[in-house]
């Protein structure tokens, strides 16, 4: 049930969203062609101005993955987490999680057809999936696009926002399905 | 900070795999991250544009000034200095909703955008203005209603019960959310007060 409606939400949500802004756009008498043409034509200067950063971002990703040096430090921090309660397998996930969206995903893939969907490992890996973001990917194209090169506390909320995220589906999966 | 970290994956990756015995490849990864790096770029065209092109016939439909003006008495608590006829609301708004909605291709259009307004208020140029780092939070805290990708992945893996995972999403990410946001709300009012003067800029 829950199932077939969020099927149905993903795939009316752009067509919808589609439909309402040009109709509503003609009902107004927008030019809407005219309109489109205007906004979209910032859409190249806006996607080039963020080649260097994620270069920079991604090499320094994929070095750190294919030497190792990931997985050394998924062993080293692992007994910190299973005093937490979580399975030690899930770690590379969390630390993957705020570099890399793709990498992440491939590694939750792995994590649920390994375990299986519906085993403890396996919805732990998927409700982390969802539940925290590319902070570095979101952090270096936003700020970078803008021209920020002081931060702030900008990383340290965007890194809260993941550690919470991580915290809070160990502790909700442990309840629910534990 | 962010120079601290990139140094450390890069010099770590390399010492790492000099030690396993592994170094060619990084001269590997360095190539083929770079050209990673581009790609997404490119990718991010197309959908720039469109996504671009579609929020400025919502704005001249006057669609975001209304949702702006309906959602005004959350902004005006998370975004203090952004006076409320600013099209940077507009887009702020715009990349909320379709994070919440799962729209990954299109929230970092609007997210960017946004940037680039909230750019044009800050008093300083080359620093984080405090509606941005709010704004960040929001974005990488933010609320999941449909978890699509990862729904899809475990139809693919043979799950009996796919979307299970949807209400533990949603209260993680629902908790996460306002944590974080209360911490950054904490932050501002109380712990950086010298920010305020900026609030009329």
């Amino acid at each position: 049930m829950l199932e077939s409606i969020l099927n149905q939400v993903s795939r009316w949500a752009i067509p919808a969203l589609f439909f309402i802004f040009l109709f509503l756009g003609s009902i107004r008498r927008v030019p809407v062609y005219e309109a489109f043409i205007q906004g979209a034509s910032e859409g190249f200067q806006t996607a080039v101005r963020i080649i260097p950063y994620l270069v920079a971002m991604f090499v320094a990703i994929k070095v750190f993955r294919a030497s190792g040096a990931m997985g050394l430090l998924a062993q080293i921090l692992a007994p910190v987490l299973e005093l937490l309660g979580a399975p030690a397998e899930v770690l590379p996930l969390a630390l993957m999680r705020p570099l890399s969206g793709s990498s992440a995903l491939g590694i939750a893939t792995e994590l649920i057809k390994t375990y299986g969907p519906d085993s403890l490992i396996g919805r732990l890996a998927s409700v982390m999936q969802g539940s925290t973001d590319t902070t570095f990917f979101v952090l270096t194209i936003y700020f970078g696009s803008a021209g920020i090169k002081r931060y702030r506390h900008a990383i340290f909320l965007g890194l809260l926002a993941d550690l919470t995220g991580l915290l809070t589906s160990l502790f909700i999966c442990n309840r629910l399905f534990g | 900070m962010l120079n601290l970290i990139w140094l450390f994956l890069l010099l770590g990756g390399i010492v790492v795999a000099a030690f396993n015995g592994k170094i060619e490849l990084v001269t590997e990864t360095l190539f083929s991250g770079a050209d990673e790096g581009v790609k997404v770029c490119l990718d991010l065209i197309g959908l720039m544009s469109l996504w671009l092109g579609m929020l400025e016939v919502a704005k001249q439909a006057g669609l975001i000034r209304l949702l702006a003006r309906l959602l005004r008495p959350l902004t005006v608590l998370l975004f203090p200095e952004v006076p409320s006829h600013h099209p940077a609301l507009g887009a702020i708004i715009m990349n909320i909703s379709a994070n919440i909605l799962g729209l990954g291709n299109a929230a970092t259009p609007f997210g960017l955008k946004a940037m680039e307004e909230l750019q044009k208020l800050n008093p300083r140029p080359d620093t984080a203005s405090d509606a941005m780092c709010t704004f960040l939070a929001t974005n990488t805290s933010c609320v999941t209603l449909i978890p699509a990708t990862i729904i899809g992945v475990r139809v693919a893996a043979g799950s009996h019960n796919p979307t299970e995972i949807v209400g533990p999403t949603i209260f993680a990410t629902g908790f996460s959310m306002v944590f974080v946001l209360a911490v950054d709300y904490f932050w501002r009012t109380f712990l950086r007060p010298k920010y305020r003067r900026y609030r009329k800029c």
